[in-house]
This record gives structure tokens, C-alpha cells and sequence, in this order.
């Protein structure tokens, strides 16, 4: 399987990162040898084997819903690019 | 008194007990090493002066009853550390204050052991030379010009060049064993589980384990059992005893069953680590050991399906970067934008190609062609080591396909670098423990390592083993110091 330049475009999108278009060429040769890589998988036939799920034997544990920290909210927003008053800013959504 | 960060783990902790000398000098031992490293580029935030406080207090105190009183350790700065930057070798993490602490670092603290700082590695952990770091390569003391490997690359170069008495890493697919192997280091991969994946920046959430990295076996054990241990913050911790690996670490092996598979003497091996193998497989006969000639069948579907399940796990737990509530961002015309210009500026070449290869194969109408394959492979591999290990305790592999290889040899061609973790991927894939311990040289006088896999939850007959060898290949690290 080869990975074109619209494939490249497409799944960029995505991924939600932009490319210019100068490393979408360079881009798609890396992917295609990286798929061609993975696609020695194709060699063998696995058709009646069950596909692992966990290799943790026990089955997952559900806790009490608490809060057990908190009231950080300076702290956290501090981290962010963007806040006012006691909110993350990001572009305008709605016009 | 000769020099203190010439000393073990062990025997600094001890020396300590002892009163031979105070945290403080161990620490401006630690710290003054580290100062003149530059070149080695193996920190991206120092913490030196907080832990000469932290030692000054510490000698006052006098609390020795931690496993780790009283020591300055430096971690991978993939391990969250609470009110100190942690960026895990990225642009887009580059000014992320965590507030709060790893689980495992919080360990290690708590054992009496404190914070010297926070060491390169590769971004997000995906490299095996630590040139992917937005901080730029680490290099390796045995060279200028070789790569430490990686991802915990790091680590091993400020572990092997006396700038810190331990460190910890994390492996996904072989950042633990292969910079160890590299480095002349001993580096454990634990079983999955074993320590809390809780606060370190997540990878390939399925395949990431966090474990010690150390100059002998004996300090391996000790630091392993400093932090593993149940969490239920991380709901895949596995509430399993944890052994004293240190009380009951032995070199008396008679009898333990080895199994050598044949799937690991690969095409094109160098005859250096072939000699290296054959030489290990001695000394564990040596030492009463019985050798046994096993097939993990699967073996060479394993770095391709790690090449699935890794970057698909990859693309969805990165996905939280997106310059809003955390670390970089860039501007753009509106909230879309934004997004795809803080990623694009944010994350490397690396980085973005496997987000990229990760959602192709998870793309509509891709998922059984690839994530469901690999996961039916995966199954595959695991049930080779578990037949296998019906009829062995342990595992005896090389490390690595070769030594530390040049900065820049294998940087434009991912395919080639990947190929670097062909012996550590299988044991992340089946989730078992590993180590790889130092055992010899090749002709150019560059450290090779030999791995142990263990069955699941068994890392005391590994280190046992490892033991065995390290006694018996009496391994000395022999680089110059060229870099002050």
C-alpha cells in the first residue's frame, strides 16, 4: 500500500496538523516504507486466531467517583496560553 | 576519600547510613559532575540548588529509614514532577508545569530520595538514538559522535558518566534495554503492571512501562523494589505482591532453565554479539544453569505489529495536544486553525509521523486490516512465550542488533531505526519483564548488553541471572572522559 500525497493531505487533516506543501512529498515516501514494513503482517494468515484484548488478567477496576484534589484552578490555568478570569480563551467559535 | 559518584547506588545509600559522608556531598558530587557535562546535553531543567536545600535538610533530619535516604536522583523527563517543568522532550510541552507528581517518582521520594533534575530523551519517547528531543541529541561517553540510543537516552548517558547514582526510564519498545545495552548500563523493563503508569506522559498507553536504570545488578533490584507497587489511580496496576528482589537476590542459578530461541539469530547479526550470546549462554552454564533450545515462532511479525498497535495508541493519547489548556500554541484564523498550527509547529518529524501512520491504520474502513491484525499477531506472540515458558524460567537474548551507532547514520531512514528494537519489542508486545545487563565489548570497544526475559511478574529470577553474569563477565566501563 502506498501512500499518496492526497492520502498524506487527507489524513493530516485529520490529525489536525497542518504540512506544508513542500513535506507532504517527503512525507508520503516515509509512510509508504513504513506501510511496507507493516505489511509483511499480510504473510500470514490469521483468520482463526482471537485478537488479543488485555494482557492484564484481571478484568478492570471501577472506583468511587471523588474528588480527592481540587481546587487548583489558578494553578491550572496558569499552564494554559490563554485565560481569562477563570476560563481557557481560544479563537472565536461563533460569529 | 575517594570519589563519591565512583560509588553504587547501594553503597551511596549505605555510606550514607553509615555517616561516611553527608547527603550534601554526594549531592555536590552528583551536582559538580553534572556541571561540566554540557557536552553530553543530558539535562533539560537542572534542579541543583533544590537539592543541595533538600540534602542540607536531609543531614539535619537524619531520617534514614527510607531505601533511598538521603539521594539525589535525576529522572527522564517523561515522569511528571510536581511544580518542575516537564516537557517530555517536546516544543509543545516546552513551559508544561505539572501539578501534580508520578506515582513512581512519588515513590522514590518517599523512600528518602530526592529530585537533581530532568533528563533528555526523545520526543514523547519515540526515538532510539535521542535525536528526536526538540532539546536537541544527547551524546554517548563512550563517543562524540555515537548516540547514547534511546528513548531513555538520556538516562543512560548521565547514569554511565557519574552524573547521577540512578535513574529510572521508561520502554515502550526497548527505551529502557537498548540505551542500557548501549551505555554499559543495566536497565529493567518491569512486567506490565508492576509500576504505575500514573503521571508519566503517555506513549502507547498498552505497551509503556516505567523501571530502573542502574550501574549494577544490585542496585537494579533496589531500586526496583523502591517503586513498584500497586496504584489505583492506575486502573491497569497490578495488585500483586511485591518482593524484597533485594533480600532475596542470589547468583545461585543451578538448576533455572534457559531457553535460547532460535528466531533471535537474525540475518546480517555482527559475529560480535553472536560471540557475546554464546559467551552468556556459558557463563549461565557455568553457573549451573541448563541450556535449551526453544522457537518463539512469531518473533519477526513482532516490531511490524509494534508499528501498528504503538502508533495508533500514539495518535489517540497525543491528541490532547492542542495548544488550549496546556504548552504551545500557535496562532491561526480560527479554533481549527489553531489546532493544526500547534501541532504542526509543536511536534517533530518523528512525532508527526507517527501520529500520521496511527491514523491511517485507524482510519474508517482500515481497522481490521491493521489494529485488529496486529492485536491477532500480538496473541501470537504471546502464546510463543507462554508455551515457552512451560518448559523454561527465563529467556537469554542479546539486547540489540549491534552497538551505539553514529549521530545522523539512521536518522533519514525510519524504517532502518526501527529495526534497532527487533529483540526488546516482543517482551513489550506479551507485557513481560526484561533486563538487559552489560556483558562485553565488540572490536570497537563498544559496550554490548544481554537480555533476560522473565516470566510474567518474575523479575527476581531475571535479576538473579543477570547476577550470575555480571559476576562472571566482570564488565568495567572504560570510556576516557573527553567531555569536560
Amino acid at each position: 500500500m502506498s501512500i499518496d500525497k492526497d492520502t498524506v493531505k487527507h489524513i493530516s487533516k485529520l490529525a489536525r496538523i497542518s504540512l506544508d506543501e513542500n513535506k507532504v512529498e517527503s512525507l508520503s515516501k516515509d509512510l509508504t516504507s513504513i506501510m511496507k514494513f507493516i505489511e509483511k503482517l499480510n504473510k500470514l494468515n490469521t483468520d482463526n486466531v482471537k485478537p488479543l484484548t488485555s494482557i492484564v488478567n484481571a478484568s478492570l477496576k471501577s472506583r468511587n467517583d471523588e474528588i480527592k484534589d481540587g481546587k487548583i484552578r489558578e494553578q491550572i490555568l496558569k499552564n494554559s496560553p490563554e485565560s481569562n478570569e477563570e476560563f481557557f480563551v481560544v479563537p472565536k467559535i461563533i460569529e | 576519600m575517594s570519589n563519591i559518584s565512583d560509588l553504587s547506588l547501594t553503597q551511596i545509600v549505605n555510606g550514607i547510613k553509615k555517616k561516611d559522608f553527608t547527603s550534601e556531598e554526594v549531592t555536590k558530587s552528583f551536582i559538580n559532575n553534572s556541571k561540566k557535562s554540557k557536552k553530553l546535553n543530558t539535562y533539560i531543567t537542572e534542579c541543583f540548588e533544590e537539592a543541595i536545600k533538600f540534602a542540607k535538610n536531609f543531614d539535619k533530619k537524619k531520617d534514614y529509614n527510607g531505601l533511598l535516604s538521603g539521594v539525589p536522583i535525576a529522572v527522564k523527563d517523561l515522569f511528571c514532577t510536581k511544580n518542575v517543568k516537564t516537557t517530555a522532550g517536546s516544543k509543545i510541552l516546552h513551559n508544561f508545569i505539572p501539578t501534580y507528581e508520578s506515582t513512581v517518582t512519588n515513590k522514590l521520594w518517599s523512600q528518602g530520595a530526592f529530585l537533581l533534575g530532568k533528563l533528555n530523551c526523545d520526543e514523547f519517547a519515540m526515538g532510539s538514538s535521542n535525536e528526536t528531543s526538540f532539546f536537541g541529541n544527547v551524546t554517548n561517553p563512550y563517543g562524540e559522535k555515537l548516540v547514547p540510543g534511546g528513548s531513555s537516552g538520556g538516562s543512560a548517558s548521565a547514569l554511565a558518566a557519574g552524573l547521577t547514582p540512578a535513574t529510572i526510564g521508561t520502554d515502550t519498545g526497548g527505551s529502557i534495554r537498548q540505551p542500557a545495552s548501549f551505555t554499559g548500563t543495566v536497565g529493567l523493563k518491569p512486567t506490565y503492571g508492576r509500576c504505575s503508569r500514573w503521571g508519566i506522559v503517555a506513549f502507547a498507553s498498552s505497551l509503556d512501562q516505567a523501571g530502573p536504570m542502574t550501574r549494577d545488578v544490585t542496585d537494579c533490584a533496589l531500586l526496583l523494589q523502591a517503586m513498584s507497587g500497586y496504584d489505583n489511580k492506575d486502573s491497569t496496576s497490578a495488585n500483586t505482591k511485591v518482593n524484597n528482589f533485594t533480600s532475596q537476590l542470589t547468583e545461585k542459578v543451578k538448576g533455572l532453565k534457559i531457553g535460547i530461541p532460535k528466531e533471535y539469530r537474525v540475518e546480517n547479526m555482527p559475529n560480535d554479539i553472536d560471540a557475546l550470546w554464546k559467551k552468556g549462554i556459558d557463563y549461565l552454564k557455568e553457573a549451573g544453569a541448563i541450556i535449551k533450545n526453544i522457537s518463539l515462532e512469531h518473533t519477526m511479525y513482532a516490531l511490524p505489529a509494534y508499528y501498528i498497535v504503538a502508533p495508533a495508541e500514539a495518535s489517540s493519547n497525543l491528541a490532547r495536544y492542542d495548544g488550549v489548556k496546556y504548552g504551545h500554541r500557535a496562532r491561526g484564523k480560527n479554533l481549527i486553525e489553531m489546532y493544526e498550527n500547534t501541532r504542526s509547529e509543536g511536534f517533530g518529524n518523528e512525532v508527526k509521523r507517527r501520529i500520521l501512520i496511527g491514523t491511517y491504520v485507524l482510519s474508517s474502513g482500515y481497522y481490521d486490516a491493521y489494529y485488529l491484525k496486529a492485536q491477532k499477531i500480538r496473541q501470537l506472540i504471546k502464546n510463543d512465550f507462554d508455551k515457552a515458558f512451560n518448559d523454561v524460567d527465563a529467556i537469554l537474548t542479546p539486547s540489540t542488533p549491534s552497538s551505539a551507532f553514529k549521530i545522523g547514520d539512521k536518522s533519514d531512514d525510519p524504517v532502518s531505526m526501527y529495526l534497532n528494537d527487533i529483540f526488546t519489542v516482543p517482551v513489550n508486545l506479551s507485557g513481560l519483564p526484561a533486563i538487559s545487563v552489560p556483558a562485553g565489548y565488540d572490536k570497537n570497544n563498544l559496550p554490548l548488553g544481554l537480555q533476560l526475559i522473565g516470566k510474567p511478574f518474575d523479575e527476581q529470577t531475571i535479576l538473579n541471572l543477570s547476577l550470575a553474569i555480571e559476576k562472571r563477565a566482570n564488565f568495567k566501563r572504560n570510556f576516557k572522559v573527553w567531555w569536560c
